[in-house]
């Protein structure tokens, strides 16, 4: 009963600091509210027992990702009349489409919702942990694996090139 | 112990928490005009998938679908490094982080 409480509790707390993301004007703020997010997503990973995957989310999401954005905002030097403004008619239309979207989301899975109504335990409360999971990461994903590293050395020396600093022309 | 096995409240709420940050991020990316508020957005809708994919291994008592998380931050971050490199690019040349800047490359 009072981990139900919490996990709802949690639920609401993720989709109202999500809306803080959308709707603060400042940057800096919708990087805070996105690392609460972020926080309470790894809560709710650790409730479903993924105690690995909770622990990634919140080094490499809440840690590296959201402190590059962070050091990025900072880099920029913003002020505040340099946030471009939404017109009113994007602003209502996008409300529409994204209501529409979570509608017929919603709509679509309802023979979901039916079959997972009363469905609260685990079956194999082991499955997320980090035994199991390294025995798949380095068996049956193996080559995945090694590919992703490919994709991290690629995305670095993409990044080093794109955000160099073109040499000065002197004549 | 018994609390271990339980994952809280039920199935459905979970499934509904991700569509709302599903949809939250798509709202986002269609109003927003700042690109690293943009490029938030995007992350935002990428842990919706997640925990969608988390539910669902649960669901089924089935790990592989953690393998396919743990993926899809691998690539997220990579693509929020591009992506933040492009911005500073773009920065750089124009002096805007206003997505209608593109506008200019007349794709």
């Amino acid at each position: 009963m009072s981990l139900q409480m919490i996990s709802v509790i949690l639920g609401s707390l993720t989709i109202a600091s999500a809306l803080m993301v959308v709707l603060s004007k400042h940057p800096i703020r919708s990087v805070i509210y996105l690392v609460i997010t972020f926080f309470f997503i790894s809560a709710m990973y650790i409730l479903m027992n993924a105690q690995f995957l909770a622990i990634v989310n919140m080094i490499v999401y809440a840690g590296a990702i959201m402190v590059l954005f962070l050091f990025v905002l900072m880099l920029l030097n913003l002020n505040k009349e340099m946030e471009p403004e939404t017109s009113r008619l994007g602003l209502i239309s996008a409300l529409i489409a994204g209501g529409t979207l979570f509608l017929v989301m919603i709509t679509a899975l309802r023979d979901t919702f039916q079959y997972g109504k009363g469905y609260t335990a685990l079956k194999t409360p082991e499955s997320g942990l980090v035994e199991n999971l390294g025995n798949l990461l380095f068996s049956k994903y193996l080559v995945p694996f090694e590919i992703s590293s490919i994709l991290f050395i690629a995305a670095m020396v993409g990044a080093v090139l794109l955000a160099k600093r073109e040499k000065q022309v002197i004549d | 112990m018994e609390q271990l096995n339980n994952i809280g409240a039920s199935l459905d709420f979970y499934i509904f928490v991700s569509i709302a940050l599903f949809s939250i991020g798509a709202i986002g990316v269609l109003t927003r005009k700042n690109m690293i508020v943009l490029l938030m957005c995007i992350e935002l809708m990428l842990n919706a998938v997640n925990l969608l994919l988390v539910t669902f291994s649960t669901f089924f008592g089935n790990g592989e679908a953690q393998i396919f998380v743990f993926f899809i931050i691998v690539v997220a971050a990579a693509e929020a490094t591009i992506g933040l490199s492009i911005l500073i690019m773009a920065y750089r040349n124009s002096k805007s982080i206003d997505i209608e800047m593109f506008n200019k490359l007349n794709g």
